[in-house]
């Protein structure tokens, strides 16, 4: 049988990909937005083995809100990117210094 | 090996896999379309841990909505190719240091050691009419409710955000009816009759020219 330590090493993994999504790169916005999703579901698929293995319904219930914040977070996020490339013309994540000090 | 050790290994891979396509890639509809390849597997590995209601929810809502929505703006948007590789070779050694220290801990933390089959032991199997979704919808609208409208309000809020941000009002470029103000209007504000008084005839203008 499958252990809870396989399912958090998958987690684990799916986790740092996405981190490294971020940290490289430095051309397309999109890409980093994708990482983060990578993330949530990461993050979720060790909400869900922990629920399963504890045999606990809360982790579920949990996964169901990041879940909606997700969405939420992905269409606002979509939203600024076209008012961005409207404004800019650019989706390079070097090219948005607008707010460097 | 038994099978759900077969599909687990599978799943797991693929996914790990097409993760690293998402970064990897180029082409950021070639990396959405991976993300939802991804999304399919751990959807997958979701059914494995008998959340049943989840996994059908990540496949319906994330890959039907979400990503659908990543694909039209990415195409929209028309930044289809760029050249990733110089910020890519530039970050990669402190990335993939930062990457490898961070996964390693964390699979350190999680290893077989901990949290194997003898330190957390497969739960019972459940009756054979246990239902997920009953028993989470359950869970959900009694002791979660209020988080629950707390979720709904989060969601409207978001629309009315996304509306808001992309909505432009068109500059006006050409003239056009106001059809309100076409259908409103009255014969007063149209014609006006102007009583005034006939003149007298002069005849000495024409002789002045």
């Amino acid at each position: 049988m499958v252990s809870l330590s396989e399912f958090l090493i998958v987690a684990a993994l799916l986790f740092g990909i996405g981190i490294a999504g971020i940290l490289i790169n430095r051309k397309n916005i999109i890409v980093v937005l994708m990482s983060i999703e990578l993330i949530l579901l990461a993050v979720n698929t060790n909400f869900i083995a922990f629920s399963y293995f504890l045999n606990n319904l809360a982790g579920q219930v949990f996964v169901f809100f990041i879940l909606t914040i997700a969405a939420a977070e992905a269409a606002i996020g979509l939203a600024i990117m076209v008012v961005l490339f409207r404004k800019r013309g650019t989706l390079e994540v070097q090219e948005l210094d607008l707010l460097k000090g | 090996m038994t099978v759900l050790q077969i599909i687990f290994y599978l799943f797991s891979s693929l996914a790990v896999f097409s993760a690293l396509m998402v970064v990897i890639s180029s082409n950021p509809v070639r990396g959405a379309l991976f993300l939802v390849l991804t999304f399919f597997c751990m959807a997958g590995l979701w059914m494995l841990l008998h959340a049943e209601f989840l996994a059908l929810t990540l496949v319906l809502v994330y890959v039907g909505a979400v990503m659908t929505l990543f694909l039209f703006v990415v195409m929209m948007l028309s930044v289809t190719r760029l050249n990733l590789r110089e910020g890519f070779v530039r970050y990669l050694p402190i990335s993939v240091l930062i990457v490898l220290s961070v996964t390693g801990l964390a699979i350190m933390v999680v290893g077989p050691q901990r949290f194997g089959l003898i330190q957390m032991p497969l739960p019972p199997a459940t009756p054979a009419d246990f239902s997920n979704t009953a028993s989470l919808g359950l869970l959900l609208y009694t002791h979660y409710a209020f988080p629950f409208e707390i979720a709904a309000i989060v969601l409207l809020t978001a629309i009315v955000a996304a509306i808001t941000l992309t909505h432009r009002q068109y500059p006006k470029k050409h003239k056009s009816q106001r059809v309100s103000q076409q259908i409103a209007v009255s014969p007063k504000d149209r014609m006006r009759l102007v009583n005034m008084p006939s003149e007298p005839k002069i005849n000495s203008t024409r002789k002045g020219q």
